[in-house]
């Protein structure tokens, strides 16, 4: 689903945030990214969802490859993937509601079928009685899960999460990689970004190791 | 609203996605529009202030333009009447000029012919100028024998009047052909210079429509910025993060076209009194029009193209810049 060839990627003034960079990852498997703060693992994941581009190798994500993508196909690649961010990006100018119905809405799903998908979603993470509240009022965790909401709203095939657990205490942490868990179960490909050591070897899933740029694991359980 | 019996599914399958994506896409655009209308009326005071600001600009070479037209109007019906003085030789006897008046009163062009002899012309003369006392001492009658030639309607144009003049000068017996024509020219290139005036202004002040617009939206684009962004991250494409602000600019210029037009009736009304006393005094019938219903509405779109085109230019330039990463 998600394949790494060669990457490198070069940002101006000769810093080099990914180097030579080899993977892959198959339908329905969920990874681990990890590796101390500057080692690559945010330039990685934004090589993936189309927000920068690999200055060599080859990314090819859905048999999609992404390097010669004209600019103006980016957003249709970006439907397929779900993103859920550190500090989840949800607009509190809305309803819950209204922020995981996003996805759908930029993609023109009749009005009806957004209603149903974004309740489906919210029941998936167990906030269904409180999409009509403001963002605001929820609970980090609670937040967190209104953006994992809707990062999966439009059954996107990839899942990319970057420290989705990182203002979280260890309970609700293993309650959103539960449902992370699930996601993969159903055929989402799941890839994390985290330097949570604690969680990520509880969880005893494939981890990808970078430093300094370099792919130094990317062996089965860590 | 749809009568049609239900039709076999497999023949129906392939033309019902494309069209519940087309009615999804309208019902966007629906939900945008309402949406920007909503934002924009949110702010009342601020939105009223663009408002007037885009319809005094829109207004004034609007009302600039109808004055302008009314008066070339008037100086129409001006040029119609002029009247052509045709001073006579000296030489020239009464019976003559008699005879060159009904030969004058002939031709095609011309639709009346009158005849002022010389001692009617300094009884006039006389009695007009207050020179009697020094017309005394004048041994004899120095004017000539004069015509006053009213040409046709025909004659209406420029080029024909000054064709007809030529053939008046060339009859023997003519000295002097004077036609009030000078102040005719000189009040339509006045209103030529007038009119370019207004036209440049109009364009200055579109291009200052224009760029309020620009600047407004650009405002409503840094507060959006958050959402902006997200829709970017979500598969938003350029044309679905574009379209409320499109729409905005769609609003403000709605707003602004219809704030022209109350200034517009306004201003009519108010001078509507003072311009026909005017008139009155003046024997003219100078009237001071407004804008027709569809002058109202091509005022109204103008102002829409305006809104959308500042919108577009603000999108354009600050949309690119907001990029996730």
């Amino acid at each position: 689903m998600i394949e790494f060839e060669q990457v490198s990627k070069r940002y101006d003034g000769d810093h080099t945030a990914l180097k030579q960079v080899n993977f892959q990852l198959a339908r329905g498997e969920l990874a681990f990214l990890t590796g101390h703060s500057g080692a690559g693992k945010s330039t990685l994941l934004k090589l993936i969802m189309l927000m920068e581009r690999p200055s060599a190798g080859r990314v090819v994500v859905g048999g999609q490859l992404l390097n010669t993508l004209p600019k103006r196909q980016v957003p249709y690649i970006r439907r397929h993937i779900g993103v859920v961010f550190q500090n989840h990006q949800l607009l509190f100018d809305r309803s819950v509601f209204d922020n995981v119905a996003m996805p759908l809405e930029v993609m023109g799903t009749p009005a009806g079928d957004i209603g149903r998908r974004v309740r489906a979603a919210l029941d998936k993470v167990g906030l269904l009685s409180k999409e009509k509240m403001n963002p605001i009022q929820l609970s980090g965790g609670e937040q967190q899960r209104v953006g994992i909401a809707r990062a999966v709203v439009n059954k996107p095939p990839v899942l990319l999460a970057d420290e989705p657990t990182g203002n979280l205490d260890p309970a609700l942490s293993a309650d959103i990689m539960r449902l992370f868990e699930q996601f993969s179960q159903v055929g989402v490909t799941v890839l994390i970004a985290s330097h949570d050591i604690a969680l990520i070897d509880n969880m005893q899933r494939r981890t990808l190791t970078l430093a300094d740029g370099r792919l130094v694991s990317e062996g089965g359980v860590s | 609203m749809n009568k049609a019996p239900p039709k076999p599914r497999g023949a129906n399958r392939s033309r019902a996605p494309f069209r519940q994506a087309f009615e999804s896409y309208l019902g966007h655009h629906r939900r945008v529009a309402r949406d920007s209308a909503r934002r924009m009326l949110q702010a009342p005071v601020a939105s009223l202030m663009t408002w007037t600001v885009m319809g005094v600009a829109l207004a004034l070479p609007v009302g600039l333009l109808l004055l302008l037209t009314s008066l070339q109007g008037v100086s129409a019906g001006w040029e119609s009447a002029a009247r052509v003085t045709l001073y006579l030789a000296e030489e020239v006897t009464v019976d003559q000029a008699d005879g060159l008046r009904l030969d004058i009163a002939m031709r095609p062009e011309v639709a009346e012919v009158e005849l002022i002899d010389k001692t009617q012309a300094l009884a006039e003369f006389r009695s007009g100028s207050g020179l009697d006392d020094a017309l005394d001492f004048l041994n004899d009658n120095p004017l000539p024998h004069t015509l006053l030639v009213t040409p046709t309607d025909r004659v209406r144009s420029e080029l024909a009047m000054q064709g007809l003049l030529g053939t008046l000068e060339d009859i023997r017996g003519v000295s002097r052909v004077q036609v009030d024509l000078g102040w005719l020219q000189r009040l339509k290139a006045i209103t030529e210079v007038l009119g370019r005036g207004v036209w440049a202004l109009a364009a200055l002040l579109a291009l200052a429509v224009i760029l309020v617009i620009g600047n407004t939206i650009r405002l409503a684009i840094e507060n959006r910025r958050d959402e902006i962004l997200v829709a970017k991250l979500v598969g938003g494409t350029d044309a679905f993060v574009r379209r409320p602000f499109l729409y905005t600019g769609i609003w403000f210029g709605l707003g602004g076209g219809l704030v022209a037009f109350v200034l517009l009736q306004l201003t009519l009304w108010w001078l509507s009194g003072p311009v026909e006393r005017l008139a009155d005094l003046y024997g003219s019938q100078f009237v001071l029009t407004g804008l027709s219903f569809q002058g109202n509405l091509v005022l109204l779109m103008v102002a829409i193209g305006f809104g959308w085109l500042g919108a577009w230019l603000a999108v354009k330039r600050h949309l690119v810049a907001i990029e996730p990463g």
